[in-house]
């Protein structure tokens, strides 16, 4: 990586990056006008997703540490600018026991959404410190038991979140282009940040603590940032998704979800950001296809029982095939580019082999 | 409040949770791998119970001998699939394995038998109730206490006095060091698994015994128990864990009686909170281990 850079000499997975942004649209546009209504929905979801996996590999990806937290972020920003952009009266109506100055509470979507993301970036940033001091079992533990900690507080603080219960009345303001808008914007961000000082002082520190911390990492203070940063988008993507889905309840951000979005990414492979959305698409794909097949099957009679849970079944058993098979995902830890991929076809000339 | 029948609940979930969270710390002891599909054995058994009960008519004492085997030969079978082609690659690697394991468990059940609760049919000494000493409580509470004490000591003979469990406290502690004298790492993984399934089954019969019902994500709840219990007590010794199941045991009842009735729902996350404090001031848990970082290779 050259240490000085300018528009000149970009750095490595910028083209990749930027022809992932003119597919991402052109599939936009091209769905929009040619697709029917169902496929309109399907590729809006898809594009919130891709922001959510997105925001989910700038920590996860860079750090290494696998990041459980992650959905409750998501809830929290899409508590947020659903409490912050919905009218009044209907919140009185939908949640009978919110907190009075919460209901006269009211903004634009688009300003909700971004404090909803701010919301959810200063919880992260309030309680992750001392999280970041641990790394490997210890950590992963911690950060499930904070999943659980927020899903929690999400069930029972029927003031703010109606509980258990649903949320609705939210505004339909997520469409196909404001979600392919979104995504593309945090394909960019995610790159920029992978290749920032602080992203690259985060690969350093995933790749060896130790050695980055003698060369004057603060590992606890980039993987910090970085936290917050990832869970600001995490916020922005959950408050999209709740004003598409418009009514949501907490079980939306928890354990199922989170095997959904980590799957995506450790499929692609979670250190780079083409990796991240080569697995949100094949998932996505994949999902979609098994749901229908589902749907076929308990529909047609074909045979004499009820199919559920058969894409569930699918999709972790492409998980674990690829874990064994490439335990780095199928694109890897590097971006993908033209280039390398001409490269592989003539083994013993790539000059910087892969050696994480 | 301190009276015998608190003492009597308390032993009995203590020893339910110290059997818990035995099985997940053998398997993390020698691995450095936290289990996510280790709930999953518990519900297999439970299954086990259902199948065998419900369709085969056997006798009760048949099933339960059964759901603990079929629950030891399921961690196995993972452990022979899933975990040992993924175990030289990244922690994280077998952490997200161990997570696709137990979807995998979990939805083969709503996809095979249903998404919704199937009754287990249980022995009638379940729903007895005895007199000892003044203090009347559930049969199934004694019994969990005695099987408890049983297996605690069979398990400790085991490692102490054996070859195998030299081996596996050996492999505990460096486990390179141990393959270097010998000791083959597949056998010493494979047999914590087995016993890490079975401690799972013999937990199952009484987890299920209290509600008489089995359903796929019955493993989620036992799953969170055994992590606790394990963070409390200390994740790099066997003991730690009885100890943690037993501290939890206490714990998760002095907080149903002292929290307020509008708290009680957010009993939950206070135990998280609690485990997160554990983590963050005493990370070896309340019982020390050995210096253990290395992982296997």
């Amino acid at each position: 990586m050259s240490a000085k850079k300018s528009i000149f000499t970009a750095p490595a997975g910028r083209s990749t990056v930027l022809a992932l942004i003119v597919l991402l649209i052109v599939g936009a546009v091209l769905v929009n006008t040619f697709a029917e209504f169902v496929w309109i929905g399907i590729y809006t979801y898809f594009c919130v997703t891709l922001m959510m996996v997105l925001g989910l590999q700038m920590f996860m990806g860079n750090s290494g540490i696998l990041n459980w937290t992650y959905l409750g972020f998501v809830g929290i920003g899409a508590y947020a600018s659903s409490i912050l952009s919905t009218a009044p009266q209907l919140k009185s109506m939908g949640v009978p026991n919110m907190y009075p100055a919460l209901v006269q509470l009211q903004m634009p979507v688009l300003p909700a959404l971004i404090v909803g993301g701010l919301v959810a970036a200063a919880i992260a940033a309030i309680i992750a410190w001392p999280l970041m001091r641990l790394s490997d079992a210890v950590g992963v533990i911690t950060l499930f038991a904070t999943l659980i900690v927020i899903h929690v507080v999400m069930t029972q603080w029927d003031n703010v979140t109606n509980g258990p219960r649903t949320f609705f009345g939210v505004q339909a303001f997520t469409s196909i282009w404001v979600a392919a808008a979104a995504a593309s914007l945090t394909l960019f961000a995610a790159h920029l940040f992978r290749e920032s000082s602080l992203g690259l002082r985060l690969r350093a520190s995933r790749d060896d603590r130790h050695a980055a911390m003698a060369v004057g990492v603060s590992v606890v203070a980039v993987r910090y940032f970085t936290f917050v940063l990832s869970s600001f988008v995490g916020g922005v993507g959950g408050g999209l998704w709740a004003h598409y889905i418009t009514s949501f309840s907490p079980t939306s951000f928890y354990v199922v979800e989170t095997f959904v979005l980590l799957t995506m990414l450790v499929i692609g492979g979670a250190g780079s950001i083409s990796g991240a959305t080569f697995g949100a698409v094949a998932i996505t794909v994949m999902r979609e296809g098994l749901r229908q097949l589902e749907g076929y099957l308990n529909n047609s009679g074909v045979i004499n029982f009820e199919v559920y849970g058969l894409t569930e079944v699918m999709v972790a058993v492409l998980l674990i095939t690829i874990l064994i098979w490439r335990p780095d995902g199928i694109i890897g830890g590097r971006e993908f580019t033209l280039s390398r991929f001409r490269r592989k076809r003539s083994p013993n000339q790539d000059p910087e082999a892969e050696t994480a | 409040m301190i009276n015998g029948e608190f003492i009597i609940n308390t032993l009995s979930l203590g020893s339910l949770y110290a059997l818990l969270a035995l099985g997940l710390v053998f398997v993390y002891g020698i691995l450095k791998l936290v289990n996510f599909a280790y709930g999953e054995y518990l519900m297999v058994a439970g299954y086990a119970m259902y199948v065998f009960g419900t369709f085969a008519q056997l006798p009760w004492y048949v099933t339960m001998v059964l759901a603990v085997l079929i629950a030891a030969l399921t961690s196995y079978l993972t452990e022979l699939v899933a975990f040992r082609p993924v175990r030289s690659k990244s922690l994280n690697a077998m952490l997200v394995t161990s997570f696709a394991v137990s979807v995998l468990l979990q939805n083969a059940a709503v996809l095979f038998v249903s998404p919704r609760s199937r009754a287990v049919p249980l022995p009638p000494a379940f729903n007895q109730s005895v007199t000892l000493l003044g203090v009347t409580s559930p049969l199934r509470n004694l019994l969990t206490i005695a099987t408890a004490v049983v297996l605690l000591t069979a398990l400790t003979l085991l490692m102490k006095y054996t070859v195998l469990g030299i081996a596996m406290r050996a492999a505990a502690d460096k486990f390179t060091t141990t393959r270097l004298m010998g000791v083959p790492a597949n056998l010493v993984i494979s047999v914590a698994f087995i016993i890490s399934g079975f401690l799972a089954g013999v937990v199952s019969i009484f987890w299920v015994g209290r509600s008489a019902s089995v359903e796929p994500l019955i493993g989620f709840a036992p799953l969170l128990i055994a992590f606790i219990a394990t963070v409390i007590g200390g994740m790099h010794s066997l003991l730690g864990a009885v100890v943690g199941g037993f501290v939890y045991g206490l714990l998760f009842n002095v907080l149903s009686i002292m929290l307020p009735a509008s708290m009680i729902n957010y009993r939950d996350a206070f135990m998280f909170v609690i485990v997160i404090l554990f983590l963050l001031i005493r990370p070896e848990g309340l019982i020390r281990g050995g210096y253990t970082e290395e992982r296997v290779g």
